[in-house]
């Protein structure tokens, strides 16, 4: 199960961010600022898969942005790193290729005012995630 | 919006609802959004069966009666519509795999499809047809697969294509390889299908790719657990990973070879453990791995030296972030010992040697975990030094307490060190040194710890009985109705205080004034209003409290004056460690002759060392003795299939049991107390004791009969007697020392004629029992070409009682014919005597009875077990065996008056309401309770107009009552019973009977 969705970029600041579980507001600056911490100090050698307390952090890397997914023990770690490059694929789609991927940064910035109305899972059409996203 | 035309107000109003809905919220709602599940958008649909699975998820009581609903969704000719009900089903799956076996066929022709690419080209991602849908089929397949060959033997084919398709070299391939790999292992297994599969985790374990290789170290974790000779075939890769410059892929591998490990590999493993533990510095790390090696080291322990080491290096890292059982059970280890007494003394003597090494280094400093083991130790069993006498122990224990950085708590820890030594050392300075400052300490508990010493270091008789030299494991048995406290209350009610009123008294006092006030549910909004109908009575039950305190000040003054403290000095002598001894079994460990290891590795090395002298570098040479070293003992056995592997090494490592028992009662007449305690060692290591350890520590709350099989009681009965002699020998201190409320409490005498008298009454002839009880009729649950064994329940008042009749269909005599049933926590098993048929003659029937008792309600569980026999050839076989058991084998008529059921319902703090729809043929009150009654055996107490009342309890005796209301053709269900989780069982059950009719 998906327990959290981020998008941070190289400097550490979140640009999206969405729980499937109730986090409260403060701790969730303090998780993010560690698991933001615990991706950066990889290298690209070393496997995108992370234990962190009791559940796995799955990241990818587009440029200078990250994209970390929260998953609990039985998730299965490449689904859920091909989900992620899916979820990339499908907002290149979404915006029509405006700007190469080392841009999407802005495009999230752009997204946030309006996060409601952007419901991915609408775009996914039936690429299931494993964990509905509403 | 729910209802408004326009389709994207709908859209929108579901996925608020599915986001941010809460719980009470849900009746409201519920049947607009199950309406929504046959529109005509197949957009609506979906996100309708997603709000659905949401509320499932938070409240899975409320959306049962629509399981219907969610077939319907899952046979919807949207694929997405379809691919959202899975979730769903995974996790119904997940809670309960039985109920929807009938459902296989359908998730395997779903999985045929989409492997097979018969979906819309939209689903492909990267020319693989919808990968995480594959992956969602294969988890379900597993789930439903598991342990049951029939539904298994239905998905063998898909998963077969499923592994051919999936070949792509892409990264989603690999992740439905992998879960197909987890899947094959989970279901009854299939040896074409093994094989393909291990295949698999070897390209995954020798990919470049590190993600790869991640995700075949785990699957090679999963899998190692059912067939160990797969390490071998990738030993190098693991010893390669072992040592990766990734700490995750490290700690993956240390992750396998945990679950590898036995007795012959057990210092390698340890040791390559400990180095990841001083690297790494990561709480939740080092709690998890810590508790690892400690669970390694009692299992397979090596020598004294060893384990005793290894345990310091634990507690040293570990140090206070560990968890708690750890150093409990490293305690009890050592002081219940295992089979031989001298090895006992060694493991003790090396322990105390070695933490004095300890505190002698200066400037170290230690978690207070671990100074608190050593204080325990210390005081212990200092007596077993000849070089040190016990005032040289107490000397160093004392430049502990005078350190600053030990905290509050480990002093006290290190007083009760102290105290128990004192009575050994004759005369000292430094007690009476100590004595003297921690007496005007600011800390109350150090100072009451202080005094106590003080006043027995003045009687040193008393205190030589009241703290007997290596006596820790022997139990203490204290009056819990306080009775030596009745001439002080007598005194305080004669002076005109306030009786004492027990606290659901008061509750109920409390509650029956506000009667009036909350009796009557408010139309649809039923849980928010059952919700602070619940509060209500907590919060004055609270206030209550405090008042009736006041009544018995008195009473608690005395009490509470002598709480403080003690409970630690106590905890120490015994009681505390077994408290904790929930996993008793399997941490024995037995003393393995370090030679033969040394012998076996030596061979391994020297064989391989021999043929690849001359290509191999040094360090490959290294690597290759690590490795024979990390698996040796996998080879020997890869022949033996895995039961026979798990028996010998429980074989090996079998502890002396200690089987326990609260039977009789004993007097002592100074003190007007009542020890009902005595601890008996059996020799012979009983198969089940386990049963009986675990049965003992749950009993020790309430009163519980022990129903042992009469073999055990028999040996016991004789050694009773010196026994309870031996007990009130040993002189029991002043009232005060056992006033703390946490003791271990033994409920007074239980005969054991008596319970003879019931053993035997079960073991009558069970032919009677079937005409005297309702039971199920026969069932075949497992056969051969041998003997066939069917099963029936027969419900007795008291238990439910579990019948395998064994059939020997062949025309040959069986010897040994035994039946074992796994352990599952929720259930309590106990063999019923004559049970262990010595012979079965040719086509003769035999039975096995076993009663049942339940721990804690479930819907549907599992009990299963095998059998195993001998054949005249001596040929030994087994077979497996499952059976059902479904809560309402345990529900049982509650035959109370309205009256008895007005008060029960008052006293009853837990409750659940719930409106069901009838159908017609049940519309009327009569009707609907009477199939209540037929199908869950509730008892009808009353019905009064539109209202009825009824009752059953939860075997062995927890009472439930259930109020219903109709109106219209709904039933209003309003349960209430003193277990928090029961009614909400029951609530389903009746669901289930009142839609199925």
């Amino acid at each position: 199960m998906i327990k959290f969705f981020l998008m941070v970029n190289k400097q550490g600041q979140t640009r999206l961010s969405k729980y499937y579980e109730h986090v409260d507001i403060n701790k969730r600056t303090l998780l993010e600022t560690e698991v933001i911490k615990s991706c950066l100090s990889r290298s690209n050698e070393q496997c995108s898969f992370i234990e962190y307390k009791d559940f796995k952090l799955i990241y990818r890397q587009y440029a200078a942005l990250f994209i970390v997914v929260g998953v609990n023990d039985t998730e299965n770690e490449m689904a859920i790193y091909e989900f992620i490059h899916n979820f990339v694929e499908v907002l290149d789609e979404y915006f029509s290729r405006v700007e190469p991927i080392d841009e999407l940064p802005k495009i999230c910035s752009a997204l946030e005012p309006q996060q409601a109305c952007f419901s991915p899972d609408s775009s996914f059409k039936g690429a299931a995630s494993t964990t509905p996203i509403y | 919006d729910l209802q408004s035309t326009n389709l994207v107000e709908v859209c929108m109003a579901l996925t608020v609802v599915s986001q941010i809905f809460p719980r009470e919220m849900i009746p409201a709602v519920l049947p607009l959004i199950e309406d929504k599940l046959q529109h005509s958008k197949e957009i609506i649909r979906r996100k309708a069966v997603l709000a659905l699975y949401k509320f499932h998820l938070i409240a899975p009581n409320q959306v049962q009666h629509i399981h219907i609903k969610f077939r319907k969704a899952l046979c919807d000719r949207d694929v997405g519509v379809m691919a959202a009900s899975l979730h769903i089903y995974l996790r119904m799956i997940k809670e309960n795999s039985s109920g929807y076996k009938d459902l296989t066929g359908s998730f395997v022709t779903i999985l045929k499809q989409v492997v097979g690419g018969k979906l819309p080209v939209d689903f492909n991602y990267h020319s693989v047809p919808a990968p995480w849908l594959q992956i969602q089929l294969l988890r379900i397949l597993g789930l439903l697969g598991k342990d049951d060959q029939r539904t298994s033997e239905l998905m063998y084919d898909v998963l077969d294509e499923s592994l051919r398709r999936a070949e792509l070299n892409h990264n989603v391939t690999y992740a439905i390889l992998f879960e197909c790999v987890h899947t094959v292992y989970s279901i009854y297994p299939k040896s074409e299908l093994l094989e393909k599969a291990a295949k698999c985790i070897g390209k995954f374990v020798l990919s470049p790719k590190i993600n790869l290789k991640y995700l075949g170290l785990k699957a090679l974790t999963y899998v190692i657990q059912q067939d160990p000779t797969l390490a071998l075939q990738h030993q190098m890769t693991i010893i390669e990973c072992l040592d990766h410059p990734d700490p995750i892929i490290k700690r993956e591998t240390l992750e396998l070879l945990y679950r590898i490990t036995n007795a012959q590999n057990v210092t390698v493993i340890v040791q390559k453990m400990l180095e990841y533990l001083h690297q790494s510095k990561e709480e939740y790390v080092i709690v998890n791995l810590v508790g690892k090696i400690a669970e390694l080291a009692e299992k397979y322990a090596p020598d004294n030296a060893w384990f005793i080491q290894t345990m310091n290096a634990v507690f040293s890292v570990g140090g206070d972030v560990m968890h708690p059982d750890i150093p409990n059970n490293f305690l009890r280890l050592l002081a219940e010992g295992f089979d031989d007494e001298t090895e006992d003394q060694q493991l003790r003597l090396y322990a105390v040697q070695s933490y004095l090494t300890l505190l002698d280094m200066e400037n170290v400093f230690y978690p207070q975990r671990f100074l608190q083991v050593m204080s325990w130790v210390l005081g212990e069993y200092s007596y077993l030094l000849d070089k040190e006498t016990p005032a040289e122990v107490i000397a160093k224990l004392y430049k502990l307490l005078m350190n600053d950085s030990v905290s509050s708590e480990t002093k006290t820890w290190l007083i009760a060190a102290v105290t128990k030594l004192t009575p050994q050392a004759h005369s000292s300075d430094t007690v009476e040194r100590l004595i003297h400052e921690f007496t005007i300490s600011l800390d109350t508990c150090m100072r009451q710890h202080a005094f106590e010493l003080k006043h027995l270091h003045e009687n040193v008789e008393l205190m030589k009985s009241l703290l007997p030299v290596d006596r820790s494991c022997e139990d203490l048995a204290v009056d819990a109705s306080l009775s030596f406290l009745d001439g002080f209350v007598a005194e305080g009610l004669s002076q005109g205080a306030a009786p004492y009123k027990p606290h659901h008294q008061r509750q109920e006092e409390k509650l029956s004034q506000e009667k009036v006030l909350n009796f009557e549910p408010y139309g649809l909004s039923f849980s928010s209003s059952g919700f602070t109908g619940r509060q209500s009575p907590a919060g004055i039950s609270l206030g209550s409290d405090i008042s009736g305190n006041s009544a018995e000040t008195g009473l608690k003054e005395t009490n509470s004056l002598k709480l403080e403290g003690i409970k630690k000095l106590w905890g120490k002598e015994g009681y505390l460690p077994k408290k904790e001894s929930k996993t008793g079994d399997e941490s024995g460990a037995l003393p393995i002759p370090q030679e033969s290891i040394m012998e076996n590795v030596d061979q391994a090395i020297t064989k391989k060392d021999q043929s690849q002298v001359l290509t191999q570098s040094k360090e490959e040479k290294e690597k290759q003795l690590l490795a024979s070293s990390l698996f040796v003992g996998l080879g020997s056995e890869s022949t033996v299939n895995l039961l026979g592997k798990a028996d010998t090494v429980s074989h090996k490592f079998r502890r002396k049991s200690k089987v326990k028992e609260a039977k009789s009662g004993e007097t002592t007449s100074t003190h007007n107390m009542t020890c009902s305690s005595f601890s008996s060692l059996s020799n012979v290591a009983y198969e089940d004791d386990y049963y009986l350890n675990t049965l003992h520590d749950r009993g020790d709350k309430e009163l519980k009969t022990f129903s042992l099989n009469s073999e055990l009681l028999d040996s016991e009965s004789l050694t009773e007697l010196p026994l309870v002699e031996k007990f009130s020998n040993c002189s029991l201190s002043t009232p005060s020392l056992f006033a703390d409320n946490s003791m271990e409490i033994f409920h007074p005498p239980q005969s054991t004629a008596a319970s003879v008298a019931k053993e035997s009454s079960l073991a009558s002839p069970f032919l009677e029992e079937t005409t005297e009880y309702i039971h199920s009729n026969a069932m075949e649950i497992c056969n051969n070409e041998t003997i066939s064994v069917s099963s029936y329940k027969i419900w007795k008042d008291d238990c439910l009682l579990m019948v395998w009749s064994v059939t020997n269909k062949s025309g040959l005599e069986l010897k040994s014919a035994n039946l074992e049933i796994f352990p599952v926590e929720n259930f309590k098993v106990t063999e019923q005597p004559g049970c262990c048929l010595p012979v079965t003659e040719a086509e003769s029937t035999r039975s096995f009875q076993y009663s049942v008792q339940i721990e804690k309600p479930f819907t549907e569980e599992i009990l299963s077990g095998f059998i195993s026999y001998h054949m005249m050839d001596t040929h030994s076989a087994q077979l497996e065996f499952s059976v059902n058991l479904s809560l309402l084998d345990f529900i049982r008529p509650l035959k109370i008056s309205s009256e008895d059921f007005g008060k029960l319902w008052l006293s009853f703090a837990n409750d659940v309401k719930q409106n069901v729809k009838m159908s017609e043929s049940q519309a009327a009150l009569p009707s609907a309770l009477k199939t209540l009654q037929q199908k869950l055996r509730l008892h009808i107490i009353e019905i009064i107009g539109n209202e009825g009342l009824l009752a059953c309890q939860l075997l062995p005796s927890i009472p439930c009552l259930l109020h219903c209301r109709v109106y219209a053709d709904v039933l209003a269900l309003w349960f209430r019973s003193s277990c928090s989780t029961l009614p909400d069982y029951l609530l389903y059950q009746c669901q289930k009977v009142m839609e199925g009719s």
